[in-house]
């Protein structure tokens, strides 16, 4: 009956949820090493910090954003493929209303850009929630309607050029240091922790993942179901939006076309390395922030050993197979039923009847 | 029977983790029958049928069909044998013709290609040979579901069928569909298929069969022609005598009650009904007053308390809460009234096995509460410690998973999240089912003691013997109707109630 | 299981019923008529016969590879590879026949069976691990773009003579012509509809859709026909990347890029449940059509942008998945 007996300590330790993630980042991180020695180095130029650590956190600060938000739209059992649209339109909304405000660099005009971008993915959000918790579309296709038409819209904010702006509170966003360290993961970090408590420490968390885990159950007990399903649709297009304000404004430009392309593949895998499952439930939050800067460290690494970048994909594809293998249930129990076969062998393998009169 | 039975089932054996869902069952089915399987919940009988579909493959045992043993790996297997199979569920593709449904798998071809002139004709031939009028253009989906239950046993005889299970065709029939239903099934008595036939409804089994297996708790009961057994021998043999291990609770004799105050109705419902589900039952539920419902499994013993907390809207009938008229639209409704509701089906709509215990426990309270008032983790540890302590939980680690709990236990918890959001009226469907008789006693003393103190409680169960143990009164459920309530004041007997079931009115 | 579907319904109704699930087919021949009128009034030189072949020019590849995501939506699946295989075919086939100077006639039929085999593999571990369709088929997306930059990451122009005689053959007709890839993909749609309607690999397919679950007890061969579709997908999108090659007389690991969703566009707005089980392959042609035409139309508009053709699309896609909930909610 019961499972809870007492576990050796290095078993407690595979056990925690976070190990395995928290394994594969250091070895990436080690394998670093042997390529560049002083990777792990971390030091302070003219008031910043440098190093290849500090360049995984920042490059990956809009990913570790999108990743949170999908986090949450997962664990209630669906999937967003929009988020790197919401990012294109975020950053274009945002560079179109400095571009053309008459002092592009006052802090009253990012202020409002920044509210513009928030307000739209806001909406946009909104919509992909209503269709999948109101109308019931299935998730995929619903948040596929705004894959296919943002990229579109956010062309069309920018009039299918690429929109370079100048303003210095804007790139503080992206590509600003704040207190020695790069703005940008001051900020996602700032996001995490706000995430973290909010849903730790209110009772949003469970009530998601009791809403991902069962919901006919969580209809039972009463649980407002799609209303906390659009919620998480609404936070994730917010954190996409500002993943979206961050790329633009480290690149202090707008790219309708590129920016946040395929980020909605990185920011899933990043989910399903974090340790939570697609079927939705529990979700971990530190996971995904590992799952994130695991991809990130791989690009890097990628980068520095000098393999051409695009190759991640192949690994990508293979950790997402393998990851997903094995969160299937068939697939464990096929691995366990493995020792098992032997012994059903010796059943009697009666007569499998032929075809007798299977006339029609 | 001087004939050879063309299916014969010796000694069949099937376990699931930690149950033994068919235990040496025999059983045998002549050419030329309609032989009814009988019995309730977890007796065996769907996993019998599975075994004899290739669903699941038994443990044990042996399977003969027409004198030779055969091992059936898989539905296909099994029609090709000659055993077709119509579920309760209608299991065609609604998407697909009439005609197409018929012969999909095996349409008749020409040069490869199929012949569809040849399909429609045939399958419109089919259907007339079993007199039977449905045009075969039209898609499934469109055609009423006693029509696509006949479409299925249109297709299952077309296979040349020496075997036909129907497993509860006529739960969502009316009568006249019912009637055209057996039409059909008496034409192909007659032809010399052997038909077994699953149905909760005591009446059609009476009115069809001729002979009936009844199984309980995996095991075989016995094998009778139907004039040899009244409805009143069926229903106690279907549910028995009950296991003998829970005297301790008040000594074997049934407690000394301290009567309701009447007169404070909790709940009052009047001509309340859902269509398909319950026809209009009237219902009064009394503080500290414990109702039990009783019948046979699918006689609308769950359906009827589903409307009660808004599980299922009701579309006919009026609900009074407290003397105040009331609409449920939701279970959020009922629970902000005082009501709580244990689901029978607990893995499917009760716990979420991904979370902890305490999770759990404390869920349906979060919930009422909203996300923005959360409980804190010491008042969570509290409940959950103080529950797990009063129910004897085990494992006791408020942090265990709850899908790693052994059914006994999961029920215990299912108890606590709802005993902690403090509710009038507390509806138990099937709260001791499937778990140990240790436990199943902590639950009844449990609801005893609950009712003493004031709460309403209404009681469902297949065990009439925990029913009468508990109730101050026994609402009877038979066919989807409440046919009777019974005042449990020493005198009320299980023959009574079971004789109540058989007959459908009050005894 | 409502009650209302007891009642006996009259031949009128029946009537309804069916015609209810051909609203999006007809609204989509509507949309086509009406937008090749509109143009034909609006823009000289729209009105023409040309224009039409050109829609099919244009498009062949798309099309070839949409007739293949129909049988995996028609399962109730989905295969976001597609786009990520053409480019790959595109891929192996300049490198083959560029650098490796393979002759064409071999070259082509390897590239199609690499196809085959990798959709037929994904399908494999979609139906045996249970595993959702659409997180496979990214992976599979993720692996055959990656594969392309391991072979190269720039573009490899091709410049043997038999593609590039692929892509300047005008099959005449009359005074118009068609390309042999058009009269390729026709050529599919053709084979595509024989198959779906008039052989049993076909009706499993809507059977599968209709109910995974009748479709197993009824005792169809639920695995055999889950992997040969994402292997007809697998097929297609390698033709698609074939007759993309002699369209562009190019590889490149970023040609079609978001093909998969111009594929699932012309599946959905055609007419195609997104939940399996209803639809048609001459529904995704119109749908192919209507793609091309937006495009067309913008491009003979001249002042609107190319970006106009995705939020049309995007448009289009939100009226369509709409439409099938609601249709799909009154059927329940």
């Amino acid at each position: 009956m019961s499972t809870a007996t007492a576990v050796g300590p290095a078993k407690a330790l595979t056990r925690y949820r976070l190990f395995w993630p928290a394994v594969v980042l250091a070895a990436l991180l080690l394998a670093n090493l042997a390529f560049t020695p002083d990777f792990l180095a971390v030091h302070v130029q003219g008031g910043h910090l440098y190093g290849s650590l500090i360049d995984i956190l920042h490059f990956g600060a809009p990913l570790i954003l999108v990743s949170l938000g999908m986090t949450l739209v997962i664990a209630t059992g669906g999937i967003d493929l929009s988020v790197g649209s919401t990012v294109a339109i975020a950053g274009a909304l945002a560079c179109l209303h400095i571009s053309k405000a008459a002092d592009p660099g006052s802090l009253g005009t990012v202020l409002t850009a920044v509210g513009i971008a928030l307000g739209t993915a806001l909406a946009l959000g909104l919509v992909n929630g209503v269709l999948v918790a109101r109308i019931g579309v299935q998730p995929i296709i619903a948040t596929l309607i705004l894959m296919v038409a943002g990229r579109g819209v956010a062309q069309l904010i920018t009039d299918g050029q690429i929109i370079t702006v100048t303003s210095a509170p804007y790139q503080l966003i992206g590509g600003g240091y704040w207190l020695t360290a790069p703005f940008a993961i001051l900020l996602s970090a700032l996001v995490v922790l706000a995430t973290a408590l909010l849903t730790r420490s209110t009772a949003l968390g469970l009530l998601l993942e009791s809403v991902g885990g069962n919901p006919v159950a969580s209809r039972l007990v009463g649980i407002r179901a799609m209303r906390l399903v659009a919620l998480g649709y609404v936070f994730c297009a917010l954190c996409a939006a500002l993943a979206g304000l961050m790329i633009s404004s480290n690149v202090s430009a707008a790219d309708g076309n590129n920016a946040g392309l395929w980020i909605e593949l990185d920011a899933i895998l990043a989910v399903v390395l974090g340790g939570t499952s697609l079927g939705g439930g529990r979700f971990s939050i530190g996971g995904t922030v590992l799952g994130a800067l695991i991809i990130q460290t791989l690009s890097t690494t990628v980068y520095t050993i000098g393999i051409p970048p695009e190759t991640t994909l192949v690994f990508k594809a293979f950790v997402v197979i393998v990851v997903c293998l094995v969160q299937s249930p068939v697939f464990r129990a096929k691995l366990a039923a493995r020792g098992i076969r032997a012994r059903r062998t010796t059943r009697p393998q009666a007569v499998a009847p032929t075809k007798r009169e299977v006339g029609a | 029977m001087p004939q050879q039975p063309v299916l014969q089932v010796r000694g069949i054996r099937k376990e699931f983790p930690g149950v033994v869902a068919l235990d040496g069952v025999d059983f045998r089915l002549f050419p030329g029958e309609v032989h009814a399987l009988m019995g309730e919940n977890g007796a065996g009988k769907s996993t019998l049928i599975k075994v004899l579909t290739g669903v699941h493959p038994a443990d044990g045992g042996e399977v003969v069909l027409a004198g030779q043993p055969v091992w059936i790996a898989g539905p296909l297997q099994a029609q090709q044998a000659g055993i077709s199979t119509v579920y309760q569920e209608v299991n065609l593709c609604p998407n697909l013709s009439v005609a197409e449904n018929i012969f999909i798998g095996r349409e008749p071809r020409r040069f490869g290609m199929i012949d569809w002139a040849a399909v429609r004709r045939r399958a419109a031939e089919l259907v007339r040979e079993l007199e039977l009028d449905i045009d075969v253009h039209v898609p499934l989906h469109s055609c009423s579901i006693a029509v696509q239950q006949l479409v299925a046993i249109v297709r299952a005889v077309s296979v040349n069928a020496k075997v036909l299970i129907l497993d509860e065709p006529t739960s969502s029939l009316d009568r006249d569909e019912v009637g055209q239903l057996f039409a059909v099934m008496r034409r192909l008595r007659d032809q010399g298929v052997a038909i077994l036939f699953v149905s909760h409804f005591l009446d059609q089994i009476y009115e069809i069969c001729d002979r009936m297996t009844v199984l309980r708790g995996g095991r075989l009961e016995g094998e009778y022609r139907t004039e040899e057994l009244n409805q009143v021998e069926l229903v106690s043999q279907m549910i028995g005598a009950e296991l003998a291990g829970l005297d301790e609770l008040g000594g074997g004799a049934r407690r000394e009650r301290t009567a309701p105050a009447r007169g404070t109705a909790f709940l009052q419902a009047d001509g309340l009904t859902r269509r398909g589900a319950v026809e209009p039952y009237d219902l009064v539920i009394e503080r500290g007053e414990v109702i039990g419902l009783a019948g046979l499994l699918g006689s609308g013993r769950t359906e009827a308390a589903r409307l009660l907390f808004g599980a299922d809207q009701s579309d006919g009938g009026t609900l009074r809460i407290e003397g105040v008229e009331t609409t449920l639209r939701g279970p959020r409704d009922a629970i902000a009234r005082g009501i709580a509701f244990c689901s029978e089906n607990r893995k499917t709509e009760g716990l979420v096995g991904e979370l902890t215990v305490r999770e759990n426990i404390v869920l349906a309270l979060q919930a009422a509460r909203g996300w923005t008032r959360p409980l804190s983790r010491t008042v969570q540890d509290d409940y959950a410690l103080r529950w797990i302590r009063a129910l004897d939980i085990r494992p006791g680690n408020p942090e265990a998973l709850v899908r790693n709990l052994s059914g006994g236990n999961q029920q215990k918890v299912l108890l606590a999240r709802w005993l902690i959001t403090d509710p009038k009226l507390l509806i138990l469907d099937e709260p001791t089912r499937g778990i140990d008789i240790g436990a199943k006693a902590e639950i009844q003393r449990l609801v005893a003691g609950l009712a003493e103190d004031g709460m309403a409680v209404l009681f469902i169960s297949a065990e009439l013997e925990e029913v009468l143990r508990l109730s101050h009164r026994v609402g009877v459920l038979r066919d989807h109707r409440l046919v009777a309530q019974l005042e449990n004041d020493g005198g009320l007997t299980q023959e009574r109630v079971m004789a109540t079931i058989a007959s459908g009115a009050e005894q | 299981m409502s009650a209302h579907t007891q009642l006996p319904r009259v031949s009128a109704d029946k009537m309804l019923a069916r015609l209810r699930g051909q609203i999006p087919l007809l609204v989509t021949a509507v949309l086509l008529v009406t937008m090749f009128s509109v143009g034909s009034v609006q823009y000289d030189g729209f009105f023409s016969g040309q224009v039409v072949l050109n829609l099919f020019i244009d498009n062949a590849f798309l099309l070839v590879v949409a007739v293949g995501m129909t049988f995996v939506v028609l399962t109730g699946g989905i295969d976001l590879s597609v786009g990520a295989v053409v480019a790959l075919s595109t891929m192996v086939s300049a490198w083959l026949v560029e650098r490796q100077g393979w002759p064409p006639l071999l070259v082509i039929p390897l590239v199609l069976l690499m196809g085959t085999a990798g959709g037929w593999l994904m399908g494999w571990i979609i139906h045996v691990f249970e595993i959702q369709p659409f997180i496979v088929t990214l992976a599979g997306m993720f692996l055959a773009r990656g594969l392309c930059y391991t072979i190269s990451i720039d573009s490899i122009s091709i410049t043997n003579p038999q593609y590039t005689a692929m892509a300047q053959t005008r099959i005449p007709l009359g005074s118009l012509f068609v390309s042999p890839s058009a009269v390729i993909a026709l050529l599919v749609v053709a084979v595509g509809f024989v198959v779906l309607h008039h052989t049993r690999l076909g009706r499993n397919v809507y059977a599968l859709g209709g109910s995974e679950q009748s479709a197993l007890l009824m005792g169809l061969p639920v695995q055999r026909t889950k992997t040969t579709v994402y292997a007809i997908s697998g097929f297609c999108s390698a033709l698609g990347g074939v007759l993309l090659t002699f369209y562009m007389l190019s590889g490149y690991g970023l040609h079609a890029v978001g093909l998969e969703l111009d594929a699932i566009a012309s599946v959905v707005i055609g007419g195609t449940l997104l939940t399996g089980g209803s639809g048609y392959v001459l529904g995704t042609l119109l749908g192919v059509l209507v793609l091309g035409l937006i495009q067309t139309v913008i491009s003979f508009q001249g002042t609107l942008s190319s970006w106009w053709t995705r939020i049309v699309i995007g448009a289009l896609l939100f009226v369509f998945i709409v439409l099938q909930r609601l249709i799909t909610a009154r059927r329940r």
